[in-house]
């Protein structure tokens, strides 16, 4: 038996219980399983074990709605070289990356063997984000434009490197790591819970309140204590209000990038009125303050029940007007149409996911194939909002169509919530399930977020691992512009605006 | 085709805020806090234990809202001792006025601290280059807010520019990755003088929950002199928007 089996909705597994085989089982077996799309690669790392270093991967089947771990360890000064899973399956590479880069191991033929994000803790020093082996083509025609670190606008920090031939991008190449704060070091290093929570709110600020559901369903699963009905709802109304938010949000961005000003001044403003909205619910415009471990400082009251179904149906209603604006006016469609094109195979290869991937046909949705929370619960029948076409119009028009199923749920959520249900408060101090492995999925605006704690014998969380679903999906990016010209950057840039933070941790 | 068009503008209708000096926050909203010195002071001492960033102290009672993050926790811990208002006017121009004690009714702004050359070259315009150095993106997207049709902050002169030789001054968020170091202080060297440095959001101003974490490095702002302070989790559009105005001299009030 290589995989201990279980779901998104189980408890936490003892350590004991997850199988440690040789790494040659486990090769062969995700060489030919991985073939199928219906299985992907949620997390792979490794983690030193007194002088062992030890693997953990987490595997999805989103046809059987099932997870499946299986673990190796090796020697932590052992030089043998791995083969590289990353040579057969390009789904793999950022996991072998970080794998390589923090402790030197070896993935014998890795085609894309580079630095993933200079992690201040990597075994080789020798290697800085200044020195990054950028990828070169020789030839008189050619030549290079380099972005960044710092870009033009507000945003966060990362260089871009594209070969363009002319006005077209011949190949883009994304280096990241400058927004490297030590996340999951800051995780392990302490046991206050309320930090820990912080911190997941921290990991992309955009996400805040998908990051958070994810490390509440950590330490839930941890704690062994079930969640109320109450909870439950206004998590997934949090979260849905945070995807409507920040689709707006893009639609607005987008709309900027081609000058059409009308749509972009209406999203501003719709989006402003979708974070106050949050903030009048819990006193953050992001939604800070609002996830906590098994409870609430913030239930909701009828008058707030009201506000939130009041303001959701008005910001779906004046939304829905921009998306037939946006379908109705050729200037638009021509930018957006066929432009930054990702197809879908090429999805499935790269281990794409969440609405970007959904936009390519690729149906990556944890709220259907790992359902947690409201979605597994059956308060909302989720189904996929996924275009087939991949391009940046497809992107929008996933995110338009998130925005109104987004805004049904919210309502039909709200529409059955209780407000005299009585609420639980954070647990911040109960003792965790200790000497075992917990996880937790979870589908924010942009994808797939997993994260992955390990116990101690105390029950302290030893190692925290955290994936953000831009890991998979920066690369997704640089294969869009590839035969673009290099003005069509900023709107496929836009298309899929991924989180630096969230990626360099 | 027009008729969508028409809808989305009658719609829209009018959304800029008229007087960005006369705004106030959803109740909800937590901005500065204000304490009060109680004899039993055990509370606070618990909820100086559990707040994430150490902003609290018990004796003498304080609280640095440079390290805040405003989750709210201790006010639920203390509820006697210390109670958020949705107040946003926390910004200024030194770091020691964000540290508030028992009975402070509202951040002192310190006027007399700006140094005069700001005000006689960029009070009638300030153009801000922005750089991220491990910001979590919300305090980003909020100074970008600061721009947007709601807030039109550039109708006071204020805007951010692309380059720093186009502009006045830098904005700094985000705790100060080591790999933000140097291209930081690039930038800051490519503005040209006199520049002012604005650092916004508590963990551009403290480190917040990385202060300690060995991926930051602050030099930086050791070796610099900083104009304004702006603490927030992120920082309201409006702290800043309070902030740079008061620097501006367009507002007395503080
Ligand atoms: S609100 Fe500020 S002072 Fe209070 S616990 Fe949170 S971070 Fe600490």
């Amino acid at each position: 038996m290589i995989y201990y089996v279980t779901d998104n909705s189980a408890h936490s597994v003892a350590l004991s219980d997850i199988p440690e085989v040789e790494y040659a089982a486990l090769y062969n077996d995700l060489k030919e399983r991985l073939q199928e799309q219906r299985y992907h690669i949620a997390h792979y790392f490794a983690t030193p074990v007194g002088n062992r270093l030890k693997f953990y991967l987490l595997l999805l089947d989103d046809k059987e709605h099932k997870v499946m771990l299986s673990s190796f360890a090796m020697d932590y000064y052992d030089d043998v070289a791995l083969p590289s899973l990353t040579a057969l399956h390009p789904q793999l590479h950022p996991f072998e990356r970080e794998i390589s880069e923090l402790y030197n191991v070896e993935f014998d033929s890795n085609p894309w063997n580079k630095p993933l994000r200079f992690s201040f803790d990597r075994r080789n020093r020798n290697s800085t984000i200044d020195t990054y082996p950028f990828y070169t083509i020789e030839g008189d025609s050619l030549h290079e434009v380099n972005v960044g670190p710092i870009h033009a606008g507000i945003i966060e920090p990362g260089a871009f490197r594209f070969i363009c031939n002319g006005e077209n991008v011949l190949h883009l190449e994304i280096a990241l790591g400058y927004q490297h704060r030590g996340v999951e070091k800051e995780f392990s290093s302490t046991d206050n819970r309320l930090r820990q929570t912080l911190l997941a709110e921290s990991i992309a600020g955009d996400s805040a309140v998908a990051h958070a559901t994810t490390y509440a369903g950590v330490i839930e699963k941890l704690l062994q204590s079930p969640t109320n009905e109450n909870l439950i709802k206004e998590r997934a109304v949090a979260l849905e209000l945070e995807r409507m938010a920040m689709h707006i949000a893009d639609t607005g961005a987008l709309s900027m990038d081609i000058g059409y000003q009308l749509g972009q001044v209406a999203c501003e403003a719709l989006r402003t009125m979708t974070i106050n909205t949050t903030q009048a619910w819990c006193g953050n415009r992001f939604g800070k303050g609002l996830i906590r471990p098994s409870g609430t400082n913030k239930p909701l009251t009828e008058a707030k029940r009201k506000m939130i179904l009041d303001n959701v149906a008005e910001i779906s209603r004046r939304y829905d007007e921009v998306r037939l604006d946006i379908n109705s006016s050729p200037t638009i469609l021509a930018r957006f149409e066929e432009c930054g094109i990702v197809p879908k195979e090429e999805m499935y290869r790269i281990g794409g996911v969440g609405m970007a991937a959904r936009a390519s046909g690729a149906t990556r949705d944890i709220r259907s194939s790992h359902p947690f929370g409201a979605f597994a619960q059956g308060y909302v029948d989720h189904q996929s909002v996924v275009k087939k076409q991949g391009d940046v119009m497809a992107r929008l028009m996933v995110r338009a169509n998130e925005v109104l199923q987004s805004a049904e749920y919210i309502r039909d959520i709200l529409n059955s919530y209780d407000v005299s249900e009585e609420y639980s408060h954070p647990d911040y101090t109960s003792a965790l399930t200790p000497n075992a492995l917990s996880f937790a999925l979870t589908e924010g605006w942009r994808g797939e977020i997993c994260h992955v704690a390990i116990t101690d014998e105390k029950g302290s969380i030893e190692t925290y691992k955290i994936k953000e679903p831009s890991l998979h999906n920066w690369l997704a990016l640089a294969l869009a512009v590839r035969g673009e010209g290099i003005s069509d950057f900023p709107i496929c840039n836009k298309s899929f605006n991924l989180s630096y933070c969230g990626h360099d941790l | 085709m027009i008729t969508p068009k028409i809808k989305v503008l009658r719609s829209h209708g009018i959304q800029y805020i008229p007087d960005l000096c006369d705004v106030t926050l959803s109740e909800e909203f937590r901005g500065r806090p204000i304490l009060t010195q109680t004899d039993d002071m055990t509370k606070v001492e618990s909820a100086a234990k559990i707040c994430p960033t150490k902003a609290i102290s018990v004796a003498p009672f304080s609280l640095d809202l440079g390290k805040c993050l405003f989750c709210g926790e201790c006010a639920l811990c203390a509820p006697e001792n210390i109670r958020f208002t949705n107040d946003f006017k926390m910004a200024t121009t030194k770091r020691e006025a964000l540290v508030i004690k028992p009975e402070d009714e509202r951040v002192e702004f310190h006027h007399e601290a700006v140094r005069p050359v700001v005000r006689k070259l960029f009070g009638k315009a300030l153009k801000l280059r922005q750089v991220s150095a491990a910001g979590d993106a919300s305090v980003e997207m909020e100074l970008n807010a600061t721009g947007n049709v709601n807030f039109d902050f550039g109708r006071y002169g204020v805007d951010f520019t692309a380059s720093p030789r186009h502009s006045d001054g830098v904005v700094i968020t985000g705790p100060i990755s080591k790999a933000m170091a140097e291209p930081l202080q690039i930038c800051y060297d490519a503005v040209p003088d006199p520049k002012v440095l604005i650092v916004c959001g508590s963990e551009a101003c403290s480190g917040g929950l990385y202060a300690d974490s060995k991926a930051v490095d602050r030099s930086f702002l050791a070796s610099h002199d900083v104009d304004l302070w702006i603490p927030g989790a992120p920082s309201h559009p409006m702290a800043f928007i309070d902030g740079v105005m008061n620097l501006m001299g367009l507002k007395h009030e503080r």
